[in-house]
């Protein structure tokens, strides 16, 4: 891992225009002044519910979205300042694996086909179809298929394969981020381990760094380096994996631990569950001052007039939280 | 000793596909009893559903139930009559579905299909019947029940729409409630929610819950009782708590392990290695056993019973062998 970011998002907002809501608002604000860094080599975790933003976050930084506002640097490059020429070199840095390996594969080509598919729109990557013959046999090494599998299509294959298929494919234009939306969430726990240690071979024999979206917290546990929490557009909390799981300190973050289910019972033991009242509030429609406080036990009214600004933790800087009255759960621990 | 609330022996179901004839679900025997959660647990493609969907007499026409019985209250629910089975469902047996949307009808404002029970088993006026689905809504936790009755599906959440489908389960308060991945499509805050709403209802109308999942978690803090089923069979079953300590089955013992527990980040996580088998191809003998690290000889030859030994009940060949 290396210090400068090799990704660098600062304050991108992204509004879509939608028919007309309950309060006659038809803008909405899916990301909203999103800051957010990603180092080589590392996993960044991207957690929080259906509806939050973090698909339309990956979006963006596959440059399939335009933010309206705030800057996405790229090594140091803005990609959407690019022209068209420049950018298609740019959009190889960033590929995609996606949540369903059943929809998200053409049952009309063969595994080989599907990983050559983004070479039809980069040309210039190989000369010969030899050549490029010789990649797919690697990709397909790399992910853990044989060779016989190329001529296969994807219903030949089981959910964890075509997850692997899919994984090949984003590895084709040998791209620097990887950005892994839920992917595993649709296998099976057996295969899941499979594919979440595959990602992390790869990510030790290539250097790729992962934007890791996942709602299951155990798995993003287990991979990520540094976690960000989104709620209704905004991050709300982010810091280093262990920080923000051992030591929560946006209420959001800590209600959302804590309805994880457990499998130990010594983790269950220790903790209580906080059973949320209400409902996701619309995203057309947030809540005035902090997003969270229709659902916080511990609003006040400075909540509900006053945005909190992101306050840091004052003993682990990296550790951000954006809360008026951030919880210290180290301190309430030891009472 | 709590009361028995749904026995099911030998439960067989055969599926008829232009691929042939197979067994989806082969001998699944378990017993459910009131006041708890008896949970369902496997990987997809296991057969939870058929089980759920031929006890609750919902299965699809390619599917047939060949062999078992289903004892609720002294009745055999496979054997009644179809009117039997309609007057069944609602006061002694009921089901919650995954998918809520395609499960509540909707073109019907949803206080007329909370209403339904009332109206057709208890043959309850309209406005009272009205009355008793608010009173429904208010007790599931569903927000101003009075301006909501006259909504449609749609109009509610995801969340919320499984709370209604859950009052429409529990409305004529049943002996039995089937519970088939009520939380799987919900983000965990609203699951945490569903599932301890569940819990409140179970103690409630004492009613026995057979609550079927994929996820270990979920049935470690749910469930008082596991069966873990694989191609069709049960492959073992018995108390959570013992099960999850000290699995028997080479194949509970792989999923336990496939969980992201404790390992450290980045460290390689144990998996099962392959995927189940085509359920056309099941091979005779052990269905594990092309995954299975412990396979013997006779793991291919003989198919392993699902034999109690000291309280626990496990379907291999090598059970006492692969206990501690
Ligand atoms: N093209 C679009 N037009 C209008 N609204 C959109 C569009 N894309 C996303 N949204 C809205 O933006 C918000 C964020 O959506 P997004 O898909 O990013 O959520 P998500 O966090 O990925 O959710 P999930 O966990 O369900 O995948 C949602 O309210 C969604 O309805
Ligand atoms: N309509 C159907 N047509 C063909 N096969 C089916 C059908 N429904 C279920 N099956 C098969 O029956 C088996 C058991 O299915 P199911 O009970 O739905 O599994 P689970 O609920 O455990 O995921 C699976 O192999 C599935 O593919
Ligand atoms: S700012 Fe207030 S409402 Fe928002 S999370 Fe913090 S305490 Fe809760
Ligand atoms: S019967 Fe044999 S193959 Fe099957 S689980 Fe037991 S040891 Fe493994
Ligand atoms: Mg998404
Ligand atoms: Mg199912």
């Amino acid at each position: 891992m290396t210090d400068s970011p090799l990704l660098d998002v600062q304050g991108i907002s992204k509004t879509f225009q939608v028919p007309k809501g309950p309060n006659g608002n038809d803008r909405l604000r899916a990301l909203d002044r999103i800051d957010l860094t990603l180092r080589q080599g590392e996993t960044l975790g991207l957690v929080g519910e259906s509806g939050c933003g973090k698909s339309t976050l990956a979006r963006t930084l596959m440059l399939l979205e335009r933010p309206d506002q705030g800057t996405v640097r790229f090594g140091g490059v803005d990609p959407f300042a690019l022209r068209k020429s420049e950018l298609l070199r740019w959009r190889r840095r960033v590929q995609m694996v996606f949540q369903d390996p059943y929809a998200s594969l053409n049952p009309r080509l063969t595994a080989a086909q599907i990983i050559a598919e983004p070479w039809h729109t980069h040309r210039d990557l190989f000369r010969t179809s030899r050549e490029r013959a010789a990649r797919v046999r690697e990709l397909l090494h790399l992910v853990g298929l044989r060779p016989s599998d190329a001529d296969r299509y994807p219903q030949e294959f089981s959910g964890g394969q075509r997850q692997r298929i899919g994984i090949a494919r984003a590895l084709a234009l040998g791209p620097d981020v990887v950005i892994c939306d839920e992917p595993v969430s649709a296998l099976d726990l057996s295969v899941q381990a499979q594919v979440l240690n595959l990602l992390n071979e790869l990510q030790q024999a290539l250097s790729v760094s992962y934007l890791f979206i996942s709602h299951d917290l155990s798995v993003v546990r287990h991979v990520a380096d540094r976690v960000a929490v989104m709620y209704l557009g905004r991050i709300v909390e982010t810091g280093t994996t262990d920080e923000v799981f051992e030591n929560p300190r946006h209420p959001y973050t800590k209600a959302l631990l804590s309805a994880a289910p457990t499998l130990r019972r010594a983790d269950r033991e220790r903790k209580q569950k906080i059973l949320l009242k209400g409902e996701l509030p619309s995203p057309l429609d947030p809540p005035s001052g902090c997003r969270f406080r229709t659902r916080c036990w511990q609003a006040t009214e400075l909540c509900a007039n006053t945005p909190p600004p992101p306050t840091a933790d004052p003993t682990t800087p990296g550790h951000t939280a954006e809360c008026h009255h951030p919880l210290d759960t180290r301190v309430s621990a030891a009472r | 000793m709590t009361a028995i609330g749904m026995e099911v022996s030998g439960l067989t179901v055969e599926l008829t596909t232009p691929r042939g004839t197979t067994r989806a679900v082969d001998g699944v025997s378990f017993t459910a009893h009131r006041g708890r959660t008896l949970a369902l647990l496997g990987e997809s493609g296991c057969g939870k559903s058929m089980t759920a969907q031929a006890i609750v007499g919902l299965l699809e026409p390619i599917a047939s139930v060949t062999a078992g019985s289903v004892q609720v209250d002294g009745e055999d629910l496979l054997k009644v009559s179809r009117k039997r089975r309609r007057q069944l469902a609602g006061p002694t047996l009921s089901i919650v579905f995954q998918d809520a949307l395609t499960a509540l009808n909707p073109v019907l404002k949803v206080g007329t299909q909370l209403a339904e029970p009332y109206r057709i088993h208890q043959r309850m006026p309209a406005k009272r019947a009205r009355a008793k689905a608010i009173e429904l809504m208010r007790h599931v936790g569903i927000p101003e029940p009075e301006s909501r009755v006259d909504s449609y599906p749609h109009q509610f959440s995801g969340g919320m729409r499984q709370r209604l489908l859950i009052a429409m389960a529990v409305a004529l308060s049943p002996k039995v409630l089937i519970a088939d991945e009520p939380t799987t499509a919900l983000d965990v805050t609203v699951q945490a929610q569903i599932l301890a709403l569940l819990a409140q209802l179970r103690k409630e109308h004492d009613m026995a819950v057979v609550l079927i999942t994929h996820d270990l978690a979920v049935v470690a803090e749910e469930a008082d009782t596991v069966a873990v089923m694989y191609s069709g069979r049960i492959v073992e079953t018995g108390p959570v708590d013992e099960v999850f300590e000290d699995p028997r089955h080479p194949y509970t013992r792989g999923l336990l392990d496939s969980v992201p527990v404790e390992t450290e980040r980045g460290a390689d996580l144990s998996s099962i290695p392959g995927a189940p088998p085509d359920l056309f191809a099941i091979p005779p003998g052990c269905p594990y056993q092309a995954r299975c690290p412990l396979v013997q000889d006779v793991c291919r030859a003989e198919r392993p019973a699902l034999e109690t030994r000291a309280g626990r009940a496990v379907a291999c060949h090598l059970a006492e062998g692969t206990a501690q």
